[in-house]
């Protein structure tokens, strides 16, 4: 943990970064109590300061995550082309409900404002990856592939 | 070196790198190699070519012919039929409406993206070959003192891309004096339905360093940064590359191109939250906090980062410095409208036969782009309205169609025209579902700091869902108005006070299906 914050300087304009950091690092993709003390004294700030700025971007997250996070856009130029049923989709595929994580820990499903690649809408992320012109078959298989990858693994 | 007979592009972006452009680019290679080829005909990664939605995009020089939807296989039958054979495979060509006749006049009002799908963005050879740093070092080389830069940009008149048009010169003009200030270059684009700022750093990065390193020279500020939205990651490694290569040829740091200025430029990721977007939350997340706007003023030109003067640009508006110092204001104002000079990117998408992004003329009408760019409506159906700016947009129905397009249009236009989300809606699509997909965007993405906002948006969500589902009375219609209208007036930053627009303008175009949706007319 100590190697990855001492890549940026220890100012609290370096937070943003260390937490993106530590949580990419984390397989369970969320920051630990641990990491969040840890950011805090490395910084030489108070812990809640830490914690106020951890929970106010919806990329971070203080609790446990699956091992791969679904990230569907609900924003207007998804939505104009199917993004709502598709996320019953996932919903059912994985029988979670949004904001869940299915119960061996595989994913975590969640909705994100506007991803930038409207182009291809309805769009979604998983991890790192970008999905667009979904359609439901398109939606399952997606999920089926990262299962099948994460068996094989 | 040798010169090569023929250029394929490929468009690369997050859009085609999805549709598999590295493993096109390789096929494309190889195929290349196997018909002893390799000599002739280069393969070159470029940004976006101005077509969306099309998979991965090829350009074949000096044809000018444009592939799409290419996969590895046709890969080969390009190579094979028309580099070899000089016979263009019909089967994959773009359709001819919007390339053909638009490349045209696109190409005329390309200033901002005149690069953007030529140049390898990772290269900074190309990028300099085709005039990049040039105006930088111009000024160097003049000892051009800093207070013209400002007046030329002032001239030039050109207004800031982000929102609602401030004018990028007088802005410079006001940061106050200082030893220490700064750049920031909001790359923080979250506007739903727009993606041009992503296609500017994808495709052109140092233009954008260089729209900086002028800001810096003109203001007397040594260090920049860009703030680019978390979600970006191409973005993000183009950028570094970048800004690794201009460091490394003396084009970034101190006393760069041996002169006596020094700038130097850090990249900030966000982390998620629309409200970033606004300049002191940017500010206040660059310093590692929430991103809770300030209060204003004092404005960032007076208190900024750290407290010190900064210039808060967007990615569009930097773009647009370099070729204004190069070629001069003169120039400049041959483009557009007489008080919003120059070029407008845009991006049109939704129920429109082509999506994609454009850059025309500021003052070009809605129509003109719908129809010449965008292709028309797709599948044949009507035009029923334009969400024009995202979701703090307007709504436009038929009759807001001619309007031309610049900031001094009726407000509701202008206030709206600098993220250039166009989302085109068909007969078919419901704009009461369409408001609500807006607010409930609001509700989601409102800081919480300001009781307007904060409890404002909930409850526009809430008003809402009642008529939406048949549930709600006139009374809620009105309601529904006087909320916003109540936010404009109250909220801390643009975020309240921006749905005041969608909502009315929404209601005051379609009203009728908002009634229809009432108790009363339901029953």
């Amino acid at each position: 943990m100590r190697e990855l914050m001492e890549k940026y300087p220890p100012s609290m304009e370096s937070l943003l970064d260390i937490l993106h950091e530590l949580q990419d690092a984390e397989p369970q993709h969320y920051l630990t109590r641990d990491a969040l003390r840890a950011v805090a004294e490395y910084l030489d700030v108070a812990l809640s300061d830490v914690v106020s700025t951890a929970t106010f971007y919806s990329m971070f997250s203080l609790t446990p995550r699956g091992r791969h996070i679904v990230r569907i856009c609900v924003s207007p130029p998804c939505q104009l082309v199917g993004a709502e049923s598709l996320l019953e989709i996932l919903c059912a595929e994985l029988g979670i409900a949004t904001g869940g994580t299915t119960g061996d820990g595989a994913f975590t499903l969640e909705t994100t404002s506007c991803l930038g690649v409207c182009g291809v809408a309805p769009a979604m992320m998983v991890d790192n990856e970008l999905y667009g012109n979904l359609t439901k078959e398109k939606v399952v298989r997606v999920i089926a592939d990262v299962r099948r990858s994460d068996a094989a693994s | 070196m040798q010169r090569a007979r023929a250029h394929v592009l490929i468009s690369v972006n997050e859009e085609a790198l999805l549709a598999g452009a590295r493993e096109v680019g390789l096929a494309l290679n190889a195929a290349l190699e196997r018909e002893g080829l390799r000599d002739e005909v280069k393969v070159i990664e470029t940004g976006d070519v101005g077509v969306a939605g099309r998979g991965v995009v090829l350009v074949v020089y000096p044809d000018g012919v444009r592939y799409g939807r290419v996969t590895c296989d046709d890969a080969a039958e390009i190579v094979r039929e028309h580099l070899l054979k000089g016979r263009p495979v019909e089967r994959l060509r773009l359709a001819a409406t919007p390339t053909k006749t638009s490349v045209v006049s696109r190409r005329q009002a390309r200033v901002v993206l005149e690069n953007c799908g030529v140049i390898d963005p990772d290269s900074l050879d190309e990028a300099i070959a085709s005039g990049a740093y040039e105006a930088m070092a111009k000024l160097l080389e003049a000892r051009t003192p800093p207070a013209d830069v400002t007046a030329e940009v002032k001239r030039s008149g050109l207004r800031g891309r982000g929102g609602a048009g401030f004018p990028t010169g007088l802005k410079w003009s006001f940061t106050a004096p200082g030893d220490v200030k700064y750049i920031v270059c909001n790359a923080d684009e979250g506007e739903p339905g727009t993606f041009k700022d992503r296609l500017i750093l994808e495709g052109d990065p140092h233009r954008l360093i260089e729209g900086m390193m002028i800001a810096g020279y003109a203001v007397g500020a040594a260090k920049g940064y860009i703030y680019v939205r978390g979600e970006y990651g191409l973005s993000i490694r183009r950028l570094q590359k970048a800004i690794g290569d201009a460091r490394a040829a003396g084009l970034l740091g101190e006393h760069l191109l041996d002169s006596e200025f020094s700038f130097d430029i850090e990249i900030k990721r966000g982390a998620g939250a629309y409200v970033c977007g606004e300049e002191t939350s940017l500010i206040e997340s660059i310093e590692g906090k929430r991103g809770n706007p300030r209060i204003k003023p004092p404005y960032p030109g007076a208190v900024g980062l750290w407290g010190k003067p900064t210039v808060v640009n967007n990615v569009e508006t930097l773009a647009n410095v370099p070729p204004i110092v190069l070629r001069g204001a003169q120039w400049f104002r041959g483009f557009g409208t007489q008080t919003s000079p120059g070029t407008k990117v845009y991006t049109i998408l939704g129920h429109v036969q082509n999506p994609g992004l454009i850059e025309v003329e500021m003052g070009t009408p809605l129509r003109t782009i719908l129809d010449e760019y965008g292709g028309g409506v797709r599948d044949g159906k009507r035009f029923k309205a334009a969400l024009l700016g995202g979701a703090a947009g307007a709504v436009i129905g038929e009759r807001g169609l001619d309007v031309p397009m610049d900031f001094d249009s009726p407000k509701e236009y202008a206030a709206v025209l600098g993220s250039g989300a166009i989302l085109v809606l068909d007969e078919s699509a419901s704009i009461v579902d369409l408001l609500h997909g807006i607010l409930c965007f609001f509700r989601h993405e409102s800081c919480g700091q300001c009781a307007p906002c904060r409890g404002g948006t909930a409850a526009l969500v809430e008003l809402s869902e009642r008529i939406r589902s048949g549930r709600g009375t006139p009374r809620d219609l009105e309601r529904l108005l006087s909320i916003a209208k109540t936010m404009q007036a109250a909220s801390l930053c643009p975020l309240g006070q921006s749905p005041i627009l969608p909502v009315k303008t929404a209601i005051d175009t379609f009203r009728g299906e908002f009634e229809a949706r009432l108790v009363e007319f339901a029953a």
